[in-house]
């Protein structure tokens, strides 16, 4: 008998105690959702706490931010320990599409190639060539013959010949 | 044969005719691509003049013709500007600084060819550089 007693008065004191720490971490992430929300550089992390423990989900800028995020939960008063899941942002990819850089490249020897020719204007798109103005016709095989040593996929000859 | 093939057939022909090395006939997008070195400027007029007697003007859009002329080291060329000299450059591009010039039908020595469209040049008077191909007909 006296042993259910004791039985139940862990109970209940567990209990107690249990229920006691609900509305204590509902407070602490509240408190941090505040602390986060002041500080510019924590946009983007939020947390979540669980007797006592701070578990930091989302995405941030960079490192820093990441245990800035960490440290200012960590200060808040109820917060025994922080788990920081957070994830920073990775840097914008690089593009590096080869018909751009081809494009580049087609560009400058399309620009070499018609420095001589000041009325005709060319465009690079897609690695195709367009050509509008006009030209001199003992003048065009020479300026179609270079471009089409820059190996472009297609040219478009829309040129007036004088 | 496709259309295509079909179309430029005399021009196909004509590349296969006069020792064009390294000769690559293939489509891609419906373009005709022509590759390869001719042996000499003549050959290589010769294609131009069949291209553009198949397609006035080059109207069509549906050929890149990339045959240039075979040089090697100490071949000579003349300078086939229209009257004016020929830049020569430290690098290639246009903006590249001018290092000398080469004068209107002067006879220049070709180095090498980096790429298609920039020759590297030597003049009689020792000027060395990067001079436009477009002005140079290897001799």
């Amino acid at each position: 008998m006296k042993l259910t007693k004791i039985f139940l008065a862990v109970f209940l004191s567990s209990a107690i105690l249990f229920f006691s720490c609900k509305p204590k971490d509902a407070d602490v992430q509240t408190k941090i959702t505040q602390q986060f929300a002041a500080k510019p550089d924590c946009a983007g992390a939020s947390a979540t706490v669980t007797d006592g423990v701070a578990t930091l989900t989302g995405e941030v800028k960079d490192d820093a931010c990441k245990n800035l995020a960490e440290s200012t939960a960590k200060d808040v008063k109820g917060v025994k320990s922080v788990v920081n899941n957070l994830t920073t942002t990775p840097p914008p990819a690089v593009v590096t599409a080869p018909a751009v850089s081809s494009d580049n490249a087609l560009t400058q020897g399309v620009t070499d190639a018609t420095k001589d020719f000041p009325d005709v204007t060319a465009t690079v798109n897609n690695g195709e060539v367009t050509l509008t103005g006009s030209i001199k016709r003992a003048d065009l095989t020479k300026l179609i013959q270079t471009l089409n040593t820059l190996k472009p996929t297609k040219i478009n000859n829309q040129l007036t010949i004088k | 044969m496709s259309a295509l093939q079909d179309k430029y057939k005399e021009l196909i022909d004509t590349a296969n005719a006069s020792g064009i090395s390294n000769l690559q006939v293939s489509e891609q997008g419906n373009v005709l691509h022509i590759d390869g070195e001719a042996p000499t400027g003549e050959a290589k007029d010769k294609l131009w003049e069949i291209y553009n007697k198949i397609d006035p003007d080059y109207r069509a859009g549906d050929v890149i013709m990339n045959v240039n002329v075979a040089a090697g080291s100490g071949t000579k060329a003349k300078v086939t500007t229209d009257s004016t000299n020929l830049n020569i450059r430290k690098g290639p591009g246009t903006d590249q600084p001018i290092v000398g010039k080469a004068a209107h039908d002067a006879i220049v020595t070709l180095l090498s060819k980096p790429n298609d469209q920039w020759w590297l040049i030597k003049t009689d008077d020792g000027a060395e550089g990067y001079a436009y191909a477009q002005y140079l007909s290897p001799q």
